[in-house]
């Protein structure tokens, strides 16, 4: 598929002297993760058929300081933040929409207090408010009737209280939305948070992620929906652990979204 | 000689009272070991939790089986206060059901609804008996509960039942005094407590009169002493929850779950480190008094007094630790051991400090390590399963973090993963080793 993607910088954006809409953070995840670089491909599919004007930061952008911070540095996470609230500031920016929980959650929380206040949403919310506004239609396409289950991100669920927007865009789609036994606050973490994608679990009789993914298969789901690279990263190698690859399939919402309509 | 009781219970209300008053200000000592937090604001929200959280219970009902049997005790606990009352002016002032001359047929109602309340705690206190016991349930049968911790929940539930069957005593044998015209509350007939009206006959009656008056006054006493004891037993036990339940949900943290505090002491180093005009060979700026802080957490007067507070207010139902995704897969980490340690802990500084004419004296031991150890911290995932879960706003989330927070800023012990992990961030701008001038490289990737 040749596809073009309009995708401007925050920089371009001021040489012509205009502010888009809303800033994209596209996140370490959605930069180099090849899986989550699909997601964020889909969501920006979706923002261009809406004719959204954002733009991103693009080589600008630096690590929000998430993972350093719940490692317990809390130095680099505070030079991380310093770093990018100066960019953020010298743009302007007003309104933040990420795909990553985690970059949501601190640009969200933490960095007002060290003097960046933005009005940051996860791109569900995002999503939720153009369909809202008439600026997006969903349309089931080819999930249409499918069992889908959504697996809570913790820090888009009980850290923000974010339940409802990936729901209700699932159920947009057609499709059949199944609860996991543990779901919304009583939601299982995937194991990636805390800084754990980063390193080995400590020693005990089994992965989280294998836990969840057990969770997930129990609805008799046929995809997943994440609303987190990491959480996706998780429950991905989770269904190939159980070797059920050809059965279930981990996606993002905004890729469900733009894959139902053949974006 | 007829004053003999009065002095008597008047001596047991005091000492009774008097040591109960200096532990909890033991506890207040304890707790203000902690560094300061600021907790005062928006008290129109904190009334609010506290009414919803802690008179309602409302986190409760989540799991609604124990939250009805636990309710149960709850409600009889508060009422019974009332009874408690008349038996302090009884117990004083040598009169005998002193409220119910005032307040006649209310009185009668009320007696009666703590005799219910009564029963069904005393349902609730068996069944608890038995589910701690023989049920097995995983999460009253972890590691950190064995030995002490679990004969303290069963001791606990013992005195329940011990002040129940006082109740019932008392007011059973005083019903067949009453209808024998022997009680020493004038005249005769039943005094139609729900309960005990019933109860009453059956159990006692036939006996003589000198054995019941000695049985009435063994349940009286028995009352009272109980609670007199319990008052008492509470500081040693898991069980403080019922008084600081109140305080530790007024007092609760009301950001988001997900805002982790910024550590004021590094943002003013990270802001002087960015500052262009800053004189890289300054000494540092000699503030007046500041004592060098230390980052993060090793002992419990590293944390603030909120966590504090928490720790004292952890009543050991475990909830947090049968939630947490690193204790269900098996790993060491219990939020519920981090709440239980840090309050041991606390309790050997207090004595310690006691010991020492009030000064803490170096022990060589810590909460990191003789305590909690870095395998725990490193195996928490930040997903807040267990401060959504806590029945009563414990957060042991933050006490992880600040743990965390000494390892990695004070001791450099982070595990080797963690460390390239920021080498990365600092490097790249990025977890991974990629070149943050990739940044935008997916816009023309296939």
């Amino acid at each position: 598929m040749s596809e073009v993607l309009i995708v401007p910088t925050m920089a371009e954006m001021l040489a012509q002297g205009k502010q888009p809409e809303v800033l994209f953070w596209v996140g370490c995840a959605g930069s180099f993760d090849d899986r989550a670089k699909k997601i964020t491909k889909a969501f920006v599919r979706i923002l261009n058929r809406a004719n959204v004007s954002f733009a991103v930061l693009g080589t600008e952008e630096s690590c929000t300081g998430d993972p350093a911070k719940r490692a317990g540095n809390e130095f680099l996470f505070q030079m991380q933040a310093m770093m990018n609230i100066e960019v953020l500031n010298a743009y302007e920016a007003k309104k933040i929409v990420t795909a990553c929980p985690h970059c949501f959650n601190t640009l969200k929380n933490e960095y007002p207090e060290l003097g960046g206040q933005y009005e940051v949403i996860h791109h569900t919310e995002f999503l939720k408010s153009l369909l809202n506004d008439g600026r997006l239609t969903i349309e089931g396409g080819q999930f249409k009737g499918k069992k889908i289950t959504f697996h809570d991100p913790c820090y888009l669920g009980r850290a923000n209280k974010v339940y409802e927007a990936p729901r209700d865009l699932i159920e947009k789609l057609d499709v059949e939305l199944v609860e996991m036994k543990r779901s919304k606050s009583n939601g299982l973490c995937c194991g990636a948070g805390g800084a754990q994608m980063f390193k080995d679990a400590e020693k005990g009789d089994k992965e989280i992620n294998i836990e969840r993914t057990e969770d997930a298969l129990a609805t008799q789901s046929e995809i997943i929906a994440t609303g987190c690279p990491f959480c996706n990263t998780m429950m991905t190698d989770g269904i190939k652990n159980k070797e059920k690859e050809a059965d279930v399939k981990v996606m993002d919402i905004a890729e469900l979204i733009a894959n139902a309509q053949d974006l | 000689m007829s004053y003999l009781d009065n002095i008597l219970f008047a001596v047991v209300l005091i000492v009774g009272f008097g040591y109960f008053i200096l532990n909890i200000k033991k506890i207040y000592r304890n707790v203000n070991l902690g560094i300061d937090v600021n907790r005062n604001d928006n008290s129109k929200q904190r009334w609010r939790n506290m009414a919803l959280v802690a008179l309602g219970q409302k986190k409760m009902f989540t799991r609604p089986i124990p939250a009805v049997l636990h309710f149960m005790l709850y409600a009889a606990f508060i009422i019974t206060q009332i009874e408690l009352l008349e038996i302090f002016v009884d117990g004083l002032f040598g009169t005998h059901r002193f409220f119910k001359g005032g307040l006649g047929g209310f009185y009668t109602f009320l007696i009666s609804f703590i005799e219910i309340l009564s029963l069904l705690a005393l349902i609730a206190t068996i069944a608890f008996l038995l589910r701690r016991n023989l049920l097995k349930l995983p999460r009253l049968n972890k590691a950190e509960l064995l030995g002490w911790p679990k004969k303290d929940a069963n001791l606990i539930l013992i005195m329940e039942i011990i002040l129940v069957l006082c109740i019932f005593t008392m007011n059973g044998t005083d019903e067949v005094l009453y209808s024998l015209g022997k009680s020493h509350f004038e005249g005769t007939g039943s005094f139609n407590f729900a309960v005990s009206q019933h109860l009453g006959p059956v159990l006692f009656g036939g006996m003589g009169e000198g054995t019941l008056h000695i049985l009435e006054r063994i349940g009286w006493w028995g009352h009272f002493l109980m609670v007199i004891a319990f008052l008492n037993y509470l500081y040693y036990s898991k069980h403080l929850h019922i008084l600081l339940a109140f305080p530790n949900t007024y007092f609760a943290n009301l950001k988001p779950l997900g805002e982790f505090d910024n550590l004021a002491s590094v943002t003013k180093e990270v802001k002087m480190m960015m500052d262009p005009n800053a004189d890289p060979f300054a000494a540092p700026a000699a503030s007046e008094g500041e004592v060098h802080a230390k980052f993060g957490a090793s002992d419990v007067q590293d944390l603030n007094w909120g966590q504090l507070l928490n720790a004292y207010t952890c009543t050991e139902c475990g909830r947090c630790s049968s939630v947490c995704p690193a204790n269900i897969t098996g790993k060491k980490l219990s939020p519920r051991k981090i709440m239980m340690d840090t309050r041991d802990r606390l309790e050997e500084v207090g004595r310690n400090i006691d010991a020492n004419k009030g000064v803490f004296v170096s022990d060589n031991k810590s909460l990191l390590n003789d305590y909690i150890t870095p395998e725990e911290l490193w195996a928490c995932t930040s997903c807040n399963a267990c401060v959504e879960e806590c029945p009563v706003s414990i957060s042991p989330l933050s006490i992880i973090m600040d743990m965390r927070r000494y390892l990695v800023m004070e001791q450099s012990a982070a595990p080797m993963p963690l460390n390239s992990m920021m080498t990365n961030v600092e490097n790249n701008g990025a977890p991974w080793p990629y070149n943050q001038q990739d940044r935008l490289n997916w816009k023309n990737e296939l």
